[in-house]
């Protein structure tokens, strides 16, 4: 593979905090290695104005290997910009070439609000994990791993499910700011699974209710989720959320 | 001071079961009056803080990133190891305390690690009935894979995500407890002192990233599971904001350190591509089962490696250790890479690599698929096309992985990988029962240093991790804190709160005002520098000490002239990377100190001067026999204690994978 640099314009959101107005502001970067990840190119921008007595750009990340979901940028109007199945930490800088321009944003949704710069708050996903997002088992209660078969094929799809890493993309793509792909995973997951039987109908319930209390809007079946999803989590995760709701939604008028 | 490791008395097997049958008993109503402190949320600290607030303890857990589902736990890739035996391959609770105390090169103690594989089958209970989707194989039951240092199937996994699912559960467990009102979480929080009052832990200083403020919080006990510190090289499979911090506060407040100089270095990592690097990205030590490691048998031979013949390679691992070939353990995977690239066999551009084959695996799946599909005639292309996608239904998401961050595919064109810093064996000492030499005060998961000795085996750091906070700490916590229920809620206007949180708050301002003129990621740079040049995989006296006066040179250099922007009461990530710098420095320190001091070579440390004829690392058991645990003594530098390790069931001898 051949390697190459490149000089870019960036515009960046800079927001100071959640109670003051942000604006995009221009960069310039130069000499940037095509092997470069996009963070680095924005290690080498915040270096550069540090030095030049200026305060860096704020950004969430951590694991830089594209599981932690704490990378959330907003690259040319894509959740984690260009490449498919991408996260902002694992996109290299080959993905652009000399001259381009990068308008870099942070999410944007209602139930995400900004915290400085790029920084976003999330902490809506974690009170819809509160709300259900588990199965009841206090330590030491469990039975033998081995002691309930369960068919490849659910196991399977149960960990495509779970392999969400709850960074958020799919809630800043969507038009409505939907939440749905992030809470169909997790109720997937345990619904596909034995284990998370007694609490099915209650945990969908739940989760559901939360996510709408915390301001996320509807689903309108325009899988833009899917498409940016880092981690490519099937929108039948959301056919499967809105099936487990009815179901629930009866069983519980029934009672 | 001398060291009380609270071994059990008793025969090894029984040891955890007569502990667990005799110790105190906290009683549920008194259980609500107690509070504790759990700082960190991975693996340990998760399932640590889930596992008390389930039995009724008042919980408060910190993280320092936006949710503690992000916890650098779940970047392990390869699995986690259970005696479960569920392949009748032979396993058993004492093979994996063997394979665990040899591979650890006869540094770890005893009694710690049969406690870890005697709790590790009821992990993988736990986990399952979380929902943890482990690989199955196609009748619904759990499905294994070897690891590195042993030779039976003993690893569960999740594809190549098995920390991701097993964080997610245990992270599922704690919001569960957080809901029910049995945990209260501080996100983006980190821990800047721990308070002592009367020689106990009484709670800690944390500062919320994002307004900037200092807070007190006041605990009976206080648990660090704040994982390694593996960036103290600058370069590591660390994630960007892991730190020694929380264990360093710990340690300057009295707790020791223990074998601070031992650092797993990994071998299949991907190698650093220019200077521009961040970080490195492991290869999970999983594809060592299928792939095979080579190098060109000719020096500096810049071919094409497809146009490198069979007899032109040196399968280097096969040829020095026939008997385990490529599943040899990490130290001794990552020392004969070393030793190729030094010797001037590396390949691609920098020539610090080596080949990591997939060609043969692709090959050997391919007719096995063939053959199933009852084709026996398969061309070669055919047989290429089904045994690729037998690897990659195996491995695929590394490969992407791989692919993603150096644009080269490696099902066509073997992977270069290459050793890094991965994980931390050292950690602050703790005895039996995980605590720290400052009473009240824990330490669990990679925080610690107890289960791994010089080397820790694949697919063991979650082992370990989950094992102290789902099944260790509930129980040992107990034993303390049954005498502390009448100790009544300490107000945090006590001095010793108000002194540890204006101690924070002048070290804040100080970095603040040096006002210099270079960037704290500059000073990290060189001291991972100086780290890995001088502490890294191959360590001599000269280069230890040289380096000793470098890092006292650099951090003089610090204080004087690191440029900190921002201010003080807002989020301000560069002013947290230096507090997390400034700790590392003294580190790096004690690092090279303990690793002068242990004129040895084992596991993972690698003293020149202290080598078999062929090169093999040669421990001292006459006169290194010991964990090294350091006292801080503050500007007089540290008084070290020696805690001699017993083997009374597995009697060291030389290591031998051959």
């Amino acid at each position: 593979m051949e390697h190459y640099h490149m000089n870019l314009t960036l515009k960046v959101w800079r927001q100071k905090n959640s109670n003051v107005k942000g604006a995009l502001e221009t960069y310039q970067v130069k000499n940037i290695s095509s092997e470069m990840s996009f963070l680095e190119m924005f290690d080498v921008l915040n270096e550069q104005l540090i030095v030049e007595g200026k305060e860096p750009i704020a950004f969430d990340h951590d694991c830089r290997e594209g599981i932690c979901g704490m990378c959330s940028m907003y690259i040319n109007g894509q959740a984690h910009g260009p490449w498919q199945k991408n996260t902002t930490c694992q996109l290299h800088m080959r993905a652009f070439k000399d001259g381009d321009e990068i308008v870099v944003e942070p999410w944007r949704s209602t139930a995400f609000p900004v915290v400085k710069d790029l920084v976003v708050n999330r902490s809506s996903f974690d009170r819809i994990i509160q709300a259900g997002g588990f199965i009841s088992v206090n330590t030491g209660n469990a039975v033998d791993a081995n002691a309930i078969p369960i068919d490849k094929k659910d196991a399977d799809d149960a960990f495509m499910a779970a392999a969400c890493i709850g960074c958020g993309a799919c809630v800043a793509t969507c038009k409505n700011g939907s939440a749905m792909l992030f809470v169909g995973a997790k109720v997937s997951q345990l619904a596909l699974l034995p284990q998370g039987a007694p609490e099915r109908e209650s945990r969908v319930l739940n989760m559901v209710a939360q996510m709408d209390k915390e301001g996320f809007g509807n689903c309108t079946n325009t899988y833009a989720c899917e498409a940016e999803c880092p981690k490519g989590i099937s929108v039948a995760n959301i056919a499967r959320l809105n099936s487990e709701f009815l179901k629930a939604g009866l069983s519980t008028e029934e009672n | 001071m001398a060291l009380d490791s609270k071994i059990p008395h008793g025969e090894m097997d029984k040891k955890w079961n007569d502990y667990k049958g005799h110790v105190k008993l906290v009683n549920p109503a008194n259980k609500r009056k107690l509070e504790v402190i759990v700082v960190g949320t991975g693996l340990a600290g998760a399932s640590a803080a889930a596992s008390l607030g389930e039995l009724g303890y008042k919980v408060k857990a910190f993280c320092f990133q936006d949710s503690p589902r992000r916890a650098h736990s779940i970047a392990a890739q390869g699995g986690i190891n259970a005696a479960k035996n569920y392949q009748n391959d032979g396993d058993s609770v004492f093979r994996l305390f063997y394979d665990t105390v040899k591979g650890g090169d006869y540094r770890a103690r005893e009694a710690n690690v049969h406690r870890l594989a005697e709790v590790s089958t009821a992990i993988i209970d736990q986990c399952v009935a979380q929902g943890v989707p482990f690989a199955r194989e196609y009748g619904g039951l759990l499905s294994n894979r070897s690891f590195g240092g042993t030779q039976v199937q003993r690893t569960f996994y999740a594809a190549g995500q098995t920390g991701q699912q097993l964080l997610l559960g245990a992270y599922s467990a704690l919001e569960r407890q957080v809901a029910l009102g049995n945990v209260k979480m501080y996100t983006r929080h980190e821990m800047l002192d721990v308070v002592k009052i009367d020689d106990k832990a009484r709670g800690i200083i944390a500062r919320d990233l994002t307004t900037g403020k200092t807070e007190k919080h006041f605990g009976h006990a206080v648990l660090l599971c704040t994982g390694g510190y593996g960036n103290v090289f600058y370069l590591s499979t660390n994630a960007m904001g892991s730190n020694v911090t929380a264990a360093w506060k710990a340690h300057k407040k009295g707790a020791f350190f223990g074998n601070p100089c031992f650092t797993q270095i990994h071998p299949t990592c991907i190698p650093v591509s220019g200077d521009h690097q961040s970080k490195l990205t492991l290869m999970s030590e999983s594809l060592r089962n299928d792939g095979r490691i080579w190098v060109p048998k000719q020096k500096g031979d810049n071919r094409n490696p497809k146009d490198i013949k069979e007899e032109e390679r040196d399968y280097y691992l096969e040829r020095r250790y026939p008997a385990f070939g490529n599943l040899v353990p990490r130290d001794v995977a990552s020392r004969a890479a070393k030793e190729r690239c030094d010797e001037g066999y590396g390949v691609g551009t920098t020539k610090m690599a080596v080949y990591l084959d997939y060609k043969d695996a692709i090959i050997r799946y391919g007719k096995i698929e063939a053959s199933k599909q009852g084709n026996d005639h398969a061309n070669q292309d055919e047989i290429i096309a089904l045994g690729k996608d037998v690897v990659k239904e195996k491995y695929g998401n590394l490969f992407e992985m791989y692919e993603k961050i150096t644009g080269e595919n490696p099902y066509e064109t073997p992977m270069r990988i290459y050793p890094a810093v991965h994980y931390t064996m050292g950690g602050l000492w703790v005895d039996y029962e995980l605590q720290t030499t400052v009473k009240g005060l824990y330490a669990l998961g990679e925080a610690n240093f107890s289960d791994h000795g010089a080397n820790r085996l694949g697919a063991s750091a979650l082992m370990q991790g989950l094992a102290d906070g789902y099944f260790v700490i509930p129980y040992t916590i107990g034993n303390y804190l049954a005498d502390e229920i009448h100790t009544a809620n300490i107000s945090t206007d006590h001095p010793a709160f108000v002194d540890a949180e204006k101690a924070v708050t002048d070290r804040l301002q100080k970095l603040k005002q040096i006002n210099g003129k270079q960037t704290v990621e500059s000073f990290h740079k060189r001291l991972g520098k100086i780290m890995w040049d001088k502490c890294g995989m191959a360590r001599n006296e000269q280069g230890l000490k040289q380096a000793i006066q470098e890092i006292q040179d650099l951090k003089k250099e610090f204080w004087s002239d690191v440029r900190v922007p921002g201010d003080i009461e807002e989020m301000n990530l560069e002013l947290d990377k230096a507090g997390r710098v400034a700790d590392f420095i003294e580190l790096g320190e004690l690092m090279c100190v303990d690793a002068l001091n242990r004129n040895e070579s084992c596991g993972g440390h690698f003293r020149e001067e202290s080598q078999t004829e062929d090169g093999e690392a040669k421990r001292d058991d006459e006169n290194c026999n010991y964990v090294a645990a350091w006292e801080n003594k503050a500007e007089m530098g540290w008084e070290l204690h020696k805690e001699m390790l017993q083997f009374e069931i597995v009697k060291p001898t030389q290591r031998s994978y051959k």
